[in-house]
């Protein structure tokens, strides 16, 4: 009731993104076994979604050489999406072989950090994403777009909003049932979230939309309340705030989940997520990492043995 | 860690350059209770006081008031609670006896004309009682209003509020004090205060407590962090054009400057992030 009364959405999706965009920022290349252990914890909080893993080179990305492996390895809970990262037709067979039913594609809204990320220009990825796209509709398997550097770039600064709505359209036209928005170095504030939101609303169904905040600056929760009054109800978030920002030394990155459902829980929105038992998870992940958590949920709670 | 006299006069004197107009100098409270606010009638003595800058300074009684005009203070404050048992625990004594003792400090401040700033604690929630009532809330703001205090500070004790609890607790308080009168005082403890502090300013609330580099733990929850970071407050309200006359890059050398002295690390998401390519 109060979510409704105040024009909230009654329902946020979580997209829980720990165990992929979160480990793979983490510098401790981290063993199979507390992977697969991690993403079978989340699997019991009531997360509908969790970005299991990566199939892109580990010549690249040595974090997730071990896809197959968690692939294969993790508890698939029924009502749970465990989608994977497949940044090209190579990646996309590799993962479906190893039982993947749903992929993600990673655009940029910048051309430099397109250059420099996937060393292609936007429209080059662009055409590799339609490939996976297309195999993709042929076997049914959903495909979710990112769009990075959506409020910023850690190389050409500002990002103008027709750019981030032109880059999200391509990616729903080619097929992805859904576009998150990345505010890659967390530089966005409520204010360029409203302008990017506006300009991105004119071309994709609301419905259609998430936001993956970064908390680099502190802005994260903000900037996750300004998109849902606007109506946004797909939220990305990473277990203990995991992965730092790889453009900011000793920065954070990604916004922790727990503090986002404390959020929603506050608000009166439902998300089937149990706060707790993210915190449990939270804390397996940082024991193994030996590593303090980045929630302050996590922190506050741990430290008064309340809730 | 006491924090030697000096520091605190360097910290208030580069506080002073940033373009904050208030900046809270310390506390005339009995040094048994606060050890760490025993000097403050060198501090208040020491500082530069820019013109056009307000350094107000906590009094809790009558005793208090006199030796801050004493030492030279323009402007005071009081601290009321929302929450019985936090005052019974806090001052030892229960809400209606707190505003009898304020009433004393009214009533020299305003023959002094000194003005009186009111905070109200727990306002969305307390340590010992958990919940507490917007209405709780209204009620205590409107007396501190009423004696004489020309703004009242809404403060988030434990940082347990989230946008929710805080549009509901000030949709009440608005009803008896009018928005312009109205501050907000937000902790992170939980990771809310920017959320929280937006949903204030999308309800007309113009006057926000922050603490440069979000110094001040939280005494109720061992390790966890306290007041927000004036930083990622500034850096929030300058992405919204909201216009603060703070430089952010001074503020941020002060907090530079804080957190060497004190050996710890900032509590400031913007400090700590150094986006350099």
């Amino acid at each position: 009731q109060q979510s409704q009364a105040s024009g909230l959405p009654e329902y946020i999706k979580i997209v829980e993104v720990g165990p992929r965009d979160g480990l793979q920022n983490e510098k401790v290349i981290v063993p199979t076994g507390i992977k697969i252990e991690l993403i079978n914890r989340l699997s019991k909080t009531g997360l509908p979604a969790i970005e299991v893993t990566s199939f892109v080179s580990s010549k690249w990305v040595p974090q997730m050489a071990d896809h197959n492996e968690v692939m294969r390895g993790i508890e698939r809970h029924p009502g749970v999406q465990y989608p994977v990262l497949t940044p090209n037709l190579h990646g996309f067979h590799s993962a479906i072989a190893a039982g993947a039913t749903e992929v993600s594609v990673f655009g940029a809204a910048s051309e430099s950090f397109s250059k420099m990320n996937i060393n292609c220009s936007i429209e080059e990825s662009i055409e590799k994403f339609e490939e996976v796209a297309k195999s993709a509709r042929n076997m049914n398997i959903p495909v979710r777009g990112y769009v990075s550097c959506a409020l910023g770039c850690p190389y050409e600064g500002n990002v103008v909003p027709a750019k981030v709505a032109e880059v999200s359209k391509r990616l729903y036209s080619m097929g992805c049932y859904e576009i998150s928005l990345g505010d890659t170095i967390g530089v966005g504030t409520p204010g360029s979230m409203k302008r990017m939101l506006e300009a991105v609303m004119k071309e994709i169904p609301l419905s259609a939309l998430a936001v993956h905040c970064h908390d680099t600056y502190g802005q994260a929760l903000a900037n996750i309340l300004t998109a849902i009054q606007m109506g946004v109800a797909v939220v990305d978030s990473s277990v203990a705030g995991l992965g730092g920002c790889p453009y900011a030394k000793g920065a954070t990155g990604n916004v922790a989940t727990e503090d986002v459902i404390y959020m929603l829980n506050g608000l009166g929105i439902n998300t089937g997520v149990n706060l707790y038992a993210v915190m449990e998870a939270g804390n397996f992940i940082c024991t193994a990492l030996n590593k303090k958590t980045n929630s302050k949920v996590a922190q506050a709670s741990f430290n008064t043995g309340t809730i | 860690n006491v924090v030697p006299t000096p520091v605190k006069i360097n910290l208030i004197n580069m506080l002073s350059e940033t373009g904050l107009q208030v900046i809270e100098a310390t506390s005339f409270v009995s040094p048994k209770w606060v050890p760490q606010m025993a000097d403050h009638t060198e501090v208040m003595q020491g500082i530069n006081k820019l013109p056009g800058i307000s350094y107000p300074v906590l009094t809790p009684n009558l005793k208090g008031f006199q030796a801050a005009v004493a030492a030279g203070a323009r402007e005071v404050s009081i601290f009321g609670a929302a929450s019985e048992l936090f005052t019974k625990k806090n001052i030892n004594c229960s809400i209606e006896e707190s505003l009898e003792r304020f009433d004393e400090v009214m009533t020299a401040a305003r023959a002094a004309s000194i003005p009186v700033r009111g905070y109200v604690s727990c306002v969305l929630g307390c340590p010992y009682e958990g919940k507490i009532s917007a209405a709780k809330v209204a009620e205590v703001s409107k007396k501190m209003y009423s004696m004489g205090c020309y703004e009242i500070s809404l403060g988030d004790t434990i940082g347990i509020g989230t946008p929710g609890s805080m549009k509901e607790m000030l949709t009440a308080v608005m009803k008896e004090v009018p928005v312009g009168a109205l501050a907000v005082h937000c902790h992170d403890t939980y990771g809310q205060a920017l959320a929280n502090i937006l949903v204030a300013l999308q309800m007309g609330v113009s006057v926000v407590d922050a603490s440069v580099a979000g110094l001040g733990g939280c005494p109720y929850a061992q390790g966890a962090s306290g007041n927000v970071a004036t930083e990622d407050l500034v850096y929030m309200l300058n992405g919204l054009g909201i216009h603060t006359g703070v430089d952010l890059q001074k503020l941020m050398d002060t907090g530079t400057f804080i957190c060497n002295a004190l050996n710890r690390r900032t509590n400031s998401k913007v400090s700590q992030a150094s986006c350099r390519l």
